[in-house]
């Protein structure tokens, strides 16, 4: 990074550190801040679909679509959700690989399970054969996607579910008597007014998304645990910038970088409350109402 | 192979250490579907362990905690407030990490302190064990959580019943100990039952990566990964450690509902708090 770096072993403490600090290695970890973020933001909406989803399987009078939204719900919340995070990226990769085992070796007489093996065809493989380290990395994140998106989806359609039903009856019955249809008041009337009753649920929610993105490590993508983890360890002379058993310090960082996270989310959701409780008819609405007047 | 019997006998006892059953824990074919039932619900040994000592020192501990919060006193909320903060607001999976590493910096022979009269030597080795350290950590995050619940229901005591401690002349230890507390407790208890599996739930977490699990002996879920990573076949140990914690939930909501039950004795039936489960886990 400096021209100074070239032998980091001669310089001064100061110089030494901004070296030290801007190594390939360090980039790496900051980036891996990112890689939270990214998880972050392409699990929170995927979430929320699925938990809109939930929610509607949850209010459907047609039984099969209830019942699935009803086992769907209570089997993520009544299980550990690590058990899901570990479970189902391996099932969901086995998974993808039988179907394609099916579809592309239809005459592979042998089984898939052997033993303690789970073998497919070579065409089957996911990520295919010789298949790039770029793509293998997308590949493990997006399955991490998927579970996040599993998991907190079932709590997001329980909180929507229970959103959608504080929306007073009646509006939805007033709606109704303009000759609106149910789709169309549902569309105009609830899906509008529900976010307010849905937002504390929702704040929790996010917070415990946050605090469970270390569990990406788990899952072997190099995130900032895994980072904080390799550079923090004690490094011997043989590497360019020797140094003790730094890992406190580093995880220390990642302790203040989440204390900052889930405190600026409190303050941005306090934010948001006031912001869509405006002309709600709910007591915070009301003491805006007055307020303004 | 193993009959049901012998894995019982080989295994139940094994997380316990190498001592208390087969030396070695099953591998790669050896596995049948009785070691991994009974190996896993042996793990629970330690969930339980983990658990009950941390709701056990974390209920006494957030009752201060709590109190600190709620006391006029600058330099006794800002503390609390900034305990509370700092366990809620990061995750258990990193508290781990950073307690894990501080704790191995310490000198291995003890802390001596000098009393003047005498010498006292904390012994500091146990703390980078699991059942020590993995201990401790989950003792002070279950006082933040259960502290933030226990100061959320102090604000709501009635105002009445302390009005009406005042009127019999109670002060002090005694207001506390016969109206305050209890009705802390009673406000508290449906949310601390929550926490309480929560926290159970995640004693799954304490050998994950950061505590050594030594001579293998380890946790139910430890356990249910090992064998995952043995046979390559998520579809069995998950489910039974899933079905086991299940378990272990109903088995928390039904003694908690026993509290709760003596709690709201006095109280009208209609007025009575119901427990609702509601599970977030991760914390």
């Amino acid at each position: 990074m400096f021209e100074f770096c070239a032998d980091p072993s001669i310089l001064p403490t100061g110089q030494w550190f901004a070296c030290y600090l801007t190594s390939g290695t360090h980039m790496a970890f900051y980036r891996s801040f990112l890689v939270v973020m990214l998880l972050l933001a392409i699990t929170a909406p995927a979430a929320l679909a699925m938990g809109i989803l939930g929610a509607l399987a949850l209010r459907s009078d047609f039984a099969p679509v209830n019942l699935l939204g009803r086992g769907y719900v209570n089997l993520v919340r009544g299980v550990p959700d690590i058990v899901f995070f570990l479970f189902v990226p391996i099932a969901l990769g086995q998974g993808i690989e039988w179907v394609l085992h099916q579809i592309n070796c239809p005459d592979w007489d042998q089984p898939i399970r052997q033993g303690n093996d789970f073998i497919v065809c070579r065409e089957a493989k996911m990520p295919p054969v010789g298949a790039s380290a770029w793509t293998r990395n997308v590949y493990g994140f997006s399955m991490a996607i998927i579970a996040f998106a599993l998991v907190f989806g079932a709590f997001v359609a329980n909180t929507l579910y229970g959103a959608m039903r504080a929306v007073p009856q009646a509006q939805i019955e007033t709606a109704e008597s303009y000759g609106m249809t149910r789709a169309q008041a549902f569309r105009r009337i609830v899906l509008p007014q529900m976010w307010v009753f849905a937002l504390p649920g929702l704040s929790n929610i996010w917070q415990i998304l946050v605090k469970s993105t270390p569990l990406l490590f788990l899952l072997g993508i190099q995130d900032a645990v895994f980072w904080a983890r390799e550079l923090g360890g004690a490094k011997t002379s043989l590497y360019t910038y020797p140094h003790p058993d730094w890992r406190v310090w580093y995880f220390m960082v990642l302790l203040i970088f989440y204390l900052f996270l889930t405190w600026g989310s409190e303050r941005s959701f306090g934010w948001l409350t006031r912001r869509l409780s405006r002309g709600q008819a709910t007591a915070e609405g009301e003491r805006l109402r007055r307020g303004a007047a | 192979m193993r009959t049901c019997a012998e894995s019982f006998q080989g295994y139940v006892l094994r997380p316990l250490g190498r001592d208390y059953g087969e030396r070695l824990l099953p591998r790669g074919l050896d596995i049948t579907f009785c070691d991994q039932l009974f190996l896993i619900g042996g793990g629970l040994l330690w969930n339980i362990y983990f658990a009950g000592l941390a709701i056990l020192f974390g209920f006494f501990l957030a009752t201060g905690v709590a109190l600190m919060k709620f006391s006029a006193n600058p330099w006794l909320w800002r503390p609390a407030s900034a305990f509370v903060f700092f366990f809620r607001g990061s995750p258990l999976f990193i508290q781990f990490f950073f307690f894990y590493s501080a704790f191995i910096l310490l000198p291995r022979t003890g802390i001596d302190i000098p009393l003047g009269f005498t010498t006292l030597t904390v012994q500091t080795s146990a703390l980078t064990t699991a059942q020590v350290g993995g201990l401790f950590v989950l003792i002070l995050n279950t006082t933040a959580y259960s502290a933030e619940l226990f100061y959320g229901a102090l604000r709501s005591v009635p105002k009445g019943d302390l009005e009406a401690a005042d009127a019999y002349g109670m002060g002090g230890l005694t207001k506390f100990r016969r109206v305050v507390w209890p009705n802390m407790l009673r406000l508290a208890w449906p949310s601390y039952t929550n926490e309480a599996i929560f926290l159970t739930h995640s004693t799954t977490l304490v050998f994950l990566s950061a505590f050594p699990a030594r001579q293998q002996s380890g946790e139910a879920f430890y356990y249910a990964r090992y064998f995952v990573d043995q046979t390559f076949n998520p579809f069995v140990a998950y489910p039974i450690v899933a079905a086991y914690f299940i378990m272990l939930t109903l088995i928390i909501i039904g003694l908690f509902g026993l509290v709760n039950r003596r709690l709201n004795r006095h109280l009208p039936q209609e007025k009575r708090q119901r427990i609702r489960f509601r599970p977030q886990y991760i914390r």
